[in-house]
C-alpha cells in the first residue's frame, strides 16, 4: 500500500528483491529525464503479470503512464506503444514466468525489429503469485509445488537464449547490488536498442537463493556471482557466448551490438512518409473506365 | 422476345487456369458499359491447382447475389462439368475443350453443348493467353453483345505501355472473333441480353476487402498490424501498399496475439490502431480484446469470416462467429459488432468502426466473410465526407487525474501528455491501480456496458412495416434476401423488411419494432441460428433460417421457406383463434 492508492492491497514479501529493483528504476529513471529534460510523462513501464509486474503500481514519485496487461504479452505491448510514438521511453518489467515461459514466443521477433526498448527482467525462479510453481529458471531438482519430486527437466539459461535470438543489448545484475542495477539499467535505457537487463531478484518465500548468489563464507559456500572482468570485450558476440556458458554468474555488461538498426528508424527509410495518396485518389484509382 | 435482364456465366476447372481472371475481365467489361456486375469466386487452400471456380452476374438492375442458375457453364475439364452441369439451367449452354475431355454422355436433353478448342485457338492468334478471350467473345455471342464491348475492353485493360501492347491487343481481338465465330457456328442463342441503363451516380469496381481497406484509410487509421490469414489477408497487403504518410505504421506480426496486443500499445498510446484476421486469429485475439475492453482502449478488429470451427474451411464463406465477436473474451463483455452487408457497406463499415472506437473508447468488431472480402462489384462511389471523423476526448489537465472515474465515457490521457495512469487489465481504481474493493467492480463493470449506450443511435432499414412477418438477414446475406424478399413481394406475400449492419449494440428502437412483429424470419449461414437467438434475448419473437453449406444461400431456396414459415403461421394464428 502507498499513499497514492490507499485501496492498493498487494504485498511484495518481506526481503523480495523487487524492492531493490523498483528502487534502481525509480532513481534511474528519474535521474536520467531530469538530465535529459524529458517529461515524466513520456515515460510508459509496461508491466507483466506475476509479483514483479506490481511494480508498476508501487512506484513512489513522479508517476510515468503504466500499462498493466495481460500474461506474457509485454513485448507486443511495447512495441505498439513504441510504434505508435517513437518519441516515448518505453520500458518492460516482468518476470521469469512471464518473460521466458508464457511470453518466450516474442523475444525473438522483438530483437530482430530492435525498437529502443528496454527490458527489466526479474528473475526469481519460481512463480510467486500463484504461490510457488516451478518456472523455466527454477534448477533442476528444486522442490516447489508442482514439483514435489524435485524438478525433473533443466531450466533454461537466459543470457544464451537472448544472445542466440539477437538481443542487442544484454546485462546481468543481481538486486542486493544496487549501485551495480541502478548502472545496468541505465546503461540500457540510453542504448538506442532492444536491451534486456536480467536481474537475480530472489523470492524470500518460495526459492530464497540469496545464499547461492552471495555465497556465505562460514558455511564455505562459494558465491555464484561475479563481477565480470574489464578486460571483457563486450562487443564481441562469441566472448558473450563464452562467459555465459562458463561456470557461475557473471554480473555487469554481456554484450553489446555496435550500431544497432532500430526498426523505426529502418521503416522510415523506406520513405513511406513522403508518399501519402489522398484517400480521393485511392478510390479513383478503382473507377470503371 | 423479351430481352433478358440479367446473365450467369460461371468458369470452372483446375486453380491456375485462369477461371477468375475470365470471370474478373467479364465483370470489368460489363461494368464499363454500365451493367450491374457481382462476382463470386470459391478455391481451395492451395496456391495451384484445386477444383476452383468463379461466377460472373451481369445485370441490368443492381446485382444482389451470384444468381442461382446458370446461363452458361465453361468446364475446363471433366471433373468441372461433372461437378457443376446440374445447375445449369434449362437451355444453357456448356463450353468445354474438345481438345481436353470429351462429353460421352451427350449432355443430357436440356443442355446446349459447344465444343471450343479454345487452347488450340488461343494458340492459332500467336498468343496462347488469349484462350480466355475465345471464350469471352464466344459467351458475349450468346447473349448477342455489340463487338465492341469487349473490343474496348480489349484495347483499355491491355494498353499498358508495354512495347508488345499492340500485339497482345490484335491477338486477343482475334481470340474474340474465332470465340464469336464459333458461337455462331453452334446456332445455339440465350436471346439478347437488355442493353444496359448505366446509373446516373459514378461508380467503382472493387472487390469488399479493398473497399473495407479504403474505408479504413478514409477512417484516418494510422496504426495496422496484421498476421496473414484467409480471407483477411488482402486487408494487410493492401495497407502495406497504401497505408502511408507522416506517422503512419503498417507492420506484419508474427502472430495474431502480436497482433491485438500491439495494437491495444498504439491504441493507449493515442494511434487509430486496428488489425485484421479470420475466426482462427479472432480466436486467439480473445484474451487481447478482453484486456482492451477492460482498460479502455480504442481498436478495431476485421474478423472475415470463414467456415469454422477451428481451421474449418478456410476459403468457404460462413456466418459463424458473431457470437464470438460479440462476446469474444472471458467475463462481462459485449463488444460492438459492425457487420457489412455489401461490398459498399465494408467502406462505410470500416468508418464507423474507428469512429465507433473513439468515441466509446473501447474495442470495435467488423464482422465481414469470405463472400464479402473476394467478390467483386460495381458500387455508388463511396464518399468519404459522409461520415464525419469523431476523435476521443483527450484529457488536457493536470496530473492526479482520476482517467477510470465516472459512470461513462470521460476524457483520456494519452502518453506524453498530462494525466499518468495505469490502463490496468485487472479491475482497478481511477487511477488504474489493482483493487478487489466489491464496489469498484460494480461500478468498473457498470461504467463500462455504459459506455456502449453511446452507440445506440445507429442506423437501420426498415420496408412495409405494417405488416406482421419481418425478415432480417444479417451481414453478407443481405444481398440474396433482399433478392429473395423482392420476389417475395411481387408474389404477393406479405412481410416486412428490417436489416442493420450495426448488430451490437442494436438501436433501442429497431428491437422495440421488432418485438411487435408476431415472427421475425432471420437467414443466417450458420448451424446454430446465431442472430435469430440474439434477436431472442431481446424477447424478439425470431426464428432462423439456417445453412451451413460453406457456400451463400440460393434466392429461390429463400423465396420457398419464408413463403412455407408464412404460411405456417398464418396456419397456426388460425388454429389459435387470433
Amino acid at each position: 500500500m502507498t499513499k497514492r492508492n490507499p485501496e492498493y492491497d498487494f504485498k511484495w514479501c518481506p526481503g523480495c528483491g523487487d524492492f531493490g529493483v523498483k528502487r534502481a528504476i525509480e532513481l534511474t529513471v528519474k535521474a536520467r529525464t531530469d538530465e535529459l529534460s524529458i517529461a515524466m510523462e513520456n515515460n510508459v513501464i509496461v508491466a507483466g503479470i506475476g509479483c514483479s509486474g506490481n511494480l508498476v503500481h508501487l512506484t513512489d514519485g513522479p508517476q510515468p503512464f503504466g500499462f498493466h496487461g495481460i500474461h506474457g504479452r509485454t513485448l507486443p505491448v511495447a512495441f505498439g506503444v513504441k510504434s505508435a510514438n517513437p518519441d516515448l521511453e518505453v520500458m518492460v518489467v516482468a518476470g521469469d514466468g512471464d518473460f521466458l515461459s508464457i511470453g518466450a514466443e516474442h523475444i525473438g521477433p522483438q530483437a530482430k525489429r530492435n525498437l529502443d526498448i528496454t527490458c527489466v527482467i526479474m528473475d526469481n525462479g519460481v512463480y510467486g503469485l500463484t504461490k510457488g510453481q516451478s518456472s523455466p529458471t527454477t534448477q533442476l531438482g528444486v522442490v516447489t509445488s508442482t514439483t514435489p519430486g524435485g524438478k525433473i527437466e533443466g531450466e533454461v539459461k537466459p543470457f544464451p537464449l537472448y544472445l542466440s535470438l539477437g538481443v542487442s543489448f544484454i546485462a546481468s545484475a543481481f538486486s542486493s547490488k544496487p549501485k551495480e542495477m541502478a548502472e545496468m539499467i541505465r546503461e540500457a535505457m540510453d542504448y538506442p536498442g532492444f536491451s534486456v537487463v536480467h536481474i537475480q531478484s530472489p523470492c524470500t518465500t518460495y526459492n530464497d537463493t540469496y545464499e547461492v548468489l552471495r555465497g556465505n563464507a562460514k558455511k564455505g559456500i562459494d558465491p555464484l556471482t561475479y563481477d565480470i572482468p574489464e578486460n571483457h570485450d563486450a562487443s564481441n558476440i562469441d566472448a558473450a557466448f563464452d562467459l555465459v556458458n562458463a561456470p557461475g554468474l557473471p554480473l555487469g555488461v554481456v554484450y553489446r551490438a555496435e550500431n544497432p538498426s532500430p526498426l523505426n528508424e529502418r521503416f522510415d527509410g523506406l520513405d513511406r512518409k513522403n508518399d501519402a495518396r489522398d484517400v480521393h485518389d485511392l478510390i479513383e484509382g478503382f473507377a470503371i473506365s | 422476345m423479351v430481352a433478358k435482364r440479367d446473365f450467369v456465366v460461371r468458369f470452372a476447372g483446375e486453380g491456375g487456369q485462369g477461371m477468375v481472371t475470365a470471370s474478373e475481365a467479364l465483370a470489368a467489361a460489363a461494368a464499363q458499359v454500365g451493367y450491374h456486375v457481382m462476382t463470386f469466386v470459391t478455391f481451395p487452400s492451395q496456391i495451384m491447382g484445386g477444383p476452383t471456380w468463379s461466377q460472373c452476374r451481369i445485370s441490368v438492375t443492381p446485382a444482389l447475389s451470384n444468381g442461382d442458375e446458370l446461363d452458361v457453364l465453361v468446364a475446363f475439364n471433366e471433373e468441372a462439368y461433372n461437378v457443376h452441369k446440374d445447375e445449369l439451367r434449362d437451355g444453357g449452354i456448356l463450353i468445354y475443350d474438345s481438345e481436353v475431355f470429351s462429353i460421352d454422355d451427350g449432355g443430357g436433353d436440356s443442355i446446349n453443348l459447344v465444343a471450343l478448342p479454345y487452347q488450340e485457338l488461343g494458340k492459332s492468334t500467336g498468343n496462347p493467353r488469349a484462350a480466355n478471350m475465345v471464350i469471352l467473345g464466344a459467351v458475349a455471342e450468346f447473349v448477342n453483345w455489340p463487338d465492341k464491348y469487349l473490343s474496348d475492353f480489349n484495347i483499355k485493360r491491355f494498353t499498358r505501355g508495354r512495347p508488345n501492347d499492340a500485339e497482345v491487343v490484335s491477338a486477343n481481338e482475334m481470340g474474340l472473333q474465332l470465340g464469336k465465330q464459333a458461337a455462331t457456328d453452334s446456332g445455339f442463342s440465350l436471346g439478347e441480353l437488355a442493353v444496359p441503363n448505366p446509373p446516373d451516380y459514378e461508380q467503382i469496381l472493387i472487390k469488399g476487402n479493398d473497399s473495407l481497406s479504403t474505408g479504413a484509410i478514409a477512417g484516418e487509421v494510422e496504426l495496422f498490424v496484421g498476421y496473414p490469414i484467409s480471407p483477411a489477408t488482402t486487408i494487410l497487403t493492401f495497407m502495406e501498399e497504401h497505408l502511408k504518410g507522416e506517422g503512419k505504421f503498417v507492420y506484419q506480426s508474427s502472430s495474431e496475439i502480436e497482433s491485438i496486443t500491439a495494437i491495444s500499445g498504439g491504441g493507449f498510446a493515442g494511434k487509430r490502431s486496428m488489425t485484421s484476421t479470420a475466426g482462427p486469429g479472432f480466436s486467439l485475439m480473445s484474451e487481447g480484446l478482453g484486456m482492451a475492453w477492460m482498460m479502455e482502449i480504442p481498436i478495431v478488429v476485421v474478423d472475415a469470416q470463414r467456415g469454422g470451427p477451428a481451421t474449418g474451411l478456410p476459403t468457404k464463406t460462413e456466418q459463424s462467429d458473431l457470437y464470438m465477436a460479440m462476446h469474444p473474451a472471458h467475463g462481462d463483455a459485449q463488444l460492438p459488432v459492425i457487420a457489412p452487408g455489401t461490398v459498399e457497406e465494408c467502406f462505410y463499415a470500416a468508418m464507423h468502426a474507428l469512429n465507433w472506437a473513439e468515441r466509446y473508447q473501447g474495442p470495435v468488431v467488423v464482422l465481414s466473410d469470405h463472400m464479402l472480402t473476394e467478390r467483386t462489384q460495381n458500387i455508388r462511389k463511396p464518399d468519404p465526407n459522409l461520415i464525419p471523423i469523431e476523435r476521443r476526448e483527450v484529457y488536457t489537465g493536470s496530473n492526479g487525474y482520476q482517467r477510470y472515474d465516472g459512470s461513462s465515457v470521460s476524457p483520456m490521457p494519452i502518453p506524453g501528455g498530462p494525466g499518468a495512469y495505469v490502463a490496468n487489465a485487472s479491475e482497478h481504481d481511477g487511477i488504474g491501480d489493482t483493487t478487489h474493493l466489491p464496489q469498484r467492480h460494480v461500478d468498473g463493470t457498470d461504467r463500462r456496458f455504459n459506455k456502449l449506450k453511446t452507440l445506440e443511435d445507429s442506423l437501420y432499414e426498415s420496408r412495409n412495416t405494417q405488416h406482421n412477418i419481418a425478415v432480417m438477414p444479417w451481414g453478407g446475406q443481405k444481398g440474396p434476401t433482399h433478392e429473395a424478399y423482392e420476389s417475395l413481394m411481387e408474389k404477393g406475400v406479405d412481410i416486412a423488411w428490417y436489416y442493420t449492419m450495426f448488430l451490437s449494440p442494436l438501436n433501442p428502437k429497431l428491437i422495440k419494432e421488432l418485438q411487435n412483429k408476431d415472427l421475425v424470419i432471420v437467414p443466417e449461414l450458420n448451424y446454430l441460428g446465431q442472430f435469430a437467438s440474439i434477436l431472442r434475448q431481446h424477447r424478439i419473437n425470431a426464428v432462423a433460417i439456417t445453412q451451413y453449406t460453406g457456400l451463400p444461400f440460393k434466392v429461390q431456396r429463400l423465396v420457398s421457406e419464408i413463403t412455407n414459415m408464412v404460411e405456417q403461421h398464418a396456419s397456426e394464428s388460425t388454429k389459435a383463434g387470433v
